[in-house]
């Protein structure tokens, strides 16, 4: 019970503290701010690392090396595009 | 629960993600922030993988040369225009890899998972499973490989709900009966419908409303992340999770007000489609539309003639590629001292913030860009409004007339200036179907044709 007040407790608090910092984003930054935060979700990619730490059935194992490769080309390519796109911003 | 070595770098990537976030505040710390996002997400890696030893690191460390190669090409080659359908298309793959771990998590762990667990991962699962096939849909739209009109099915509401019903007796079913081998079987179903309620979810959302899709499902991949956590009881998935959920809920809310609609109302296609959308340049040949020489004439008197000018560029100069142009223009003017900005609508491309992307990469200056709040007030006192390839953002219909799919929706007062002139493909109305008076005001030049032709030709006429 405990740990669902707390981990309910850290989504929203960091969802709060999220949402103000991105709402003083200038709409300027809109699309790089989305390609940022769209890298930041391929933190799923922890989780595949996890899995393939225990031992899993081989099918499994598939599947999880599948997510790394889509997590790691949402993350790379996500921070790669954000850093193309600062850059221009910055004169 | 104990507080754990794993909690306390958990907080501080989180803390370092947030600290990159804000830095986003500025266009001249931007940059950093997102260096700041990198070292936190290698940071979180290496704490992972020290602390997990993989089994076969061998497998891994190709799976991440694989998706980092194509992703890191793709991204070095993909142009500024094409970036929405492109981070639409990672959306889609951040939607795999969620609900791939999300049921992998399921299988493995089985009735050993907690409840909360079990939820979390089955909602992992949906909202990946959504947000993959969601995202694939709204990337065809946006690269114009799946027609821009919304597609009703019949019944299509029905459609929806009666899907929604099915999955959730079925995640009912699904978590009761964890740990038996129908449980795989009905936790692909799962997926399956899920990845069905995307596709029918988007398929009727229109082209022009692609923004708030974009950035719904920005919000729903972070969702997905989120739930990961949850099943994985790992609060750095939640956190992250949270802060891009954070993110693309704002943007979501941004682009619905932008437009004067309701969330419901985009996704319902509630929007009289029977206009047809703006046809693309390249299918119209460049000469279509004529340039007389009248208006051609009376647009470079007025450029020659204004001192305090705004220019209000739209999705059509995109789709010419006429940018350097207006580049150029903006140059030429101001060299003989007159006074440019430009006038941002918030959908003037088609993602939140596109159109600042499409002219900061032809090097126009950020603190030249304002947002329509900003600059809305000073079209009344400029001597001249160019229009290039803009046309429902400046539709006075907005405001005068009822009915109208843009009726309330915010726009850009050009009509206020001095005079205008408009650089349009045609006189047909935008992707609203709504005719546009503009067109017929008396302090109105239309020079219509392909934006870059045009251009071209009033820059060469003006150097001369």
């Amino acid at each position: 019970m405990l740990s669902i007040i707390v981990m309910l407790g850290t989504f929203f608090f960091i969802l709060g503290v999220g949402y103000f910092l991105v709402s003083r984003v200038p709409t300027l930054l809109h699309t790089p701010l989305m390609s940022a935060t769209n890298a930041i979700s391929s933190i799923t990619i922890l989780g595949a690392f996890i899995l393939i730490s225990k031992s899993i059935p081989p099918l499994i194992a598939i599947l999880v090396i599948v997510a790394i490769v889509m997590a790691s080309f949402n993350c790379i390519g996500g921070f790669v595009l954000t850093d193309r796109m600062f850059k221009m911003f910055r004169k | 629960m104990e507080f754990s070595l794993e909690h306390l770098a958990a907080a501080i990537v989180i803390l370092l993600f947030l600290g990159g976030i804000a830095l986003f505040r500025s266009p001249r710390t931007a940059r950093q922030g997102g260096w700041l996002n990198m070292l936190a997400y290698a940071g979180a890696v290496a704490f992972v993988i020290l602390r997990y030893p993989m089994l076969n690191p061998a497998f891994v460390l190709i799976a991440i040369l694989l998706g980092g190669t194509l992703g890191s090409t793709l991204a070095l080659r993909v142009s500024m225009l094409a970036v929405p359908q492109m981070i639409a298309f990672q959306h889609g793959c951040g939607g795999v890899a969620a609900f791939l771990i999300a049921f992998s998590e399921f299988i493995r762990e089985g009735a050993d998972l907690t409840t909360l667990a079990q939820v979390g991962s089955v909602l992992g699962m949906l909202v990946g499973a959504a947000t993959f096939s969601g995202s694939l849909i709204a990337a065809g739209k946006l690269a114009r490989k799946i027609k821009q009109q919304p597609v009703f099915l019949p019944r299509h509401s029905t459609i929806l709900c009666g899907l929604l019903v099915l999955i959730i007796s079925l995640s009912v079913f699904t978590v009761l009966q964890i740990g038996l081998p129908i449980a795989v079987g009905s936790a692909i179903g799962l997926i399956v419908i899920s990845v069905t309620i995307g596709v029918v979810f988007t398929i009727r959302v229109g082209g022009a409303d692609m923004p708030v899709a974009i950035s719904f499902f920005n919000a729903t991949a972070g969702f997905a992340a989120a739930f990961c956590g949850i099943a994985l009881s790992n609060y750095l998935l939640i956190g992250c999770g949270a802060c891009v959920a954070a993110s693309g809920s704002l943007l979501t809310i941004v682009m619905c007000r932008a437009m004067n609609r309701s969330l419901l109302g985009v996704f319902a296609g509630i929007r009289p489609s029977i206009a047809e959308p703006a046809k693309l340049p390249e299918e119209v040949p460049i000469e279509a539309g004529g340039m007389e020489a009248l208006p051609f004439d009376q647009a470079i008197a007025a450029l020659k003639r204004a001192k305090d000018i705004i220019i209000v560029p739209g999705y059509g100069m995109a789709l010419a590629q006429a940018q350097e142009q207006t580049h150029s223009l903006e140059n030429w003017l101001e060299q003989r001292g007159a006074r440019v900005r430009y006038a941002i609508h918030p959908i003037a491309g088609r993602m939140p913030g596109h159109m600042n992307v499409l002219l900061a990469e032809v090097e126009v200056g950020y603190d030249k860009l304002f947002e329509m709040e900003a600059i809305n007030d000073d079209f009344k006192e400029a001597d001249l409004a160019i229009v290039i390839g803009a046309c429902d953002v400046v539709n006075p219909a907005a405001s005068t007339r009822q009915g109208t799919p843009i009726s309330g929706m915010p726009i850009l007062k050009a009509h206020e200036a001095n005079a205008v002139i408009v650089l349009n493909l045609d006189e047909k109305p935008g992707f609203s179907g709504v005719d546009n008076p503009l067109y017929g005001m008396k302090h109105v030049i239309p020079v219509w044709g392909d934006a870059k032709v045009n251009l071209n030709a009033l820059l060469s006429s003006l150097q001369e």
